[in-house]
């Protein structure tokens, strides 16, 4: 009964954020209408989540957004002065496959954004079985670095936070 | 508004511009569309990122209220990023490169772009 009326919990609960964000004033009539979307989209979508992956250790997950952030700055600096101050012709971008552990589409999903969302490398497509992904690097001289790099930041949270 | 509050608006802002502007001078400076694409992941995480905090800062000290829309735009913006650079990166492989100037991938079947995924490539 209660997995019928709430298939997606995570999802209810950010349905609900997210509508008390965009109408940005929490009264009560806003918490009522916030959670009835929370109740019905979920109902409406759950066929499209067959085999969702629960998400542990939300401790986990904080901790990668953190470390994402981080990163995000760190790397946005580095290619600044890689854009201002090398010249077009020493500028060696590679194409990196690094191969996954993840298997679940939405583990692969989360890395994918993170790769690109982290600047300096791009994530383009995936292999066709889904076992490795193929990164561009604007700059580096150790493309072997930048796989380690991901997958030993990355890649390593992920398998803990989706088992 | 007191001037801490100003002093923190105008870094966020300064540093935002600057970002934006490394990041447009890099469309115009990089010379092939893979190297270009990774102007815009720069433009929309610290360039929009400082923008939205001095808003947030901004509208603190004005009303009081903290505002969650800046938050909300910062997770919309991490949805949809991605995906548009994806689509780009993916139409430039099949248009513009061929299976032999990729790197081969670690496994036995070749990039999506180019090969079927294991259950159709059974069946031909």
């Amino acid at each position: 009964m209660m997995a019928r009326l709430v298939p997606h919990p995570l999802l209810s609960l950010t349905l609900v954020l997210v509508w008390l964000g965009l109408v940005n004033t929490f009264t009560l009539g806003n918490l009522i209408l916030g959670t009835f979307f929370g109740f019905v989209i979920p109902m409406i979508t759950a066929p499209y989540w067959p085999d969702r992956p629960a998400i542990r250790r939300p401790l986990k997950v904080a901790e990668y957004i953190a470390v994402v952030l981080w990163d995000i700055i760190v790397a946005n600096v580095q290619v600044a002065m890689i854009i201002l101050f090398k010249r077009e012709s020493t500028i060696r971008s590679h194409w990196i496959p690094v191969p996954l552990e993840l298997t679940s589409a939405e583990a692969i999903t989360v890395l994918a954004g993170t790769i690109t969302m982290t600047p300096g490398t791009v994530s383009a497509t995936l292999s066709a079985d889904g076992a490795s992904i193929l990164v561009h690097c604007l700059h580096t001289d150790d493309p072997d670095q930048v796989c380690r790099d991901i997958k030993a930041r990355y890649e390593r949270r992920l398998t803990e936070i989706f088992p | 508004m007191n001037f801490v509050a100003e002093l923190l608006i105008s870094i966020a802002l300064v540093i935002s511009g600057i970002f934006g502007f490394v990041g447009s001078y890099g469309l115009v400076k990089l010379k092939d569309t893979l190297q270009r694409l990774h102007a815009p992941t720069k433009a929309t995480t610290l360039g929009v990122g400082g923008v939205l905090i001095a808003s947030m800062i901004f509208f603190y000290s004005e009303t009081g209220h903290i505002s969650v829309h800046e938050l909300l735009i910062t997770l919309f913006l991490f949805l949809t990023a991605p995906i548009t650079a994806n689509f780009i990166a993916s139409a430039y492989l099949a248009r513009n490169l061929r299976e032999d100037d990729l790197p081969k991938t670690p496994g036995d079947y070749g990039w999506s772009i180019y090969d079927d995924p294991p259950e159709t490539g059974v069946d031909r």
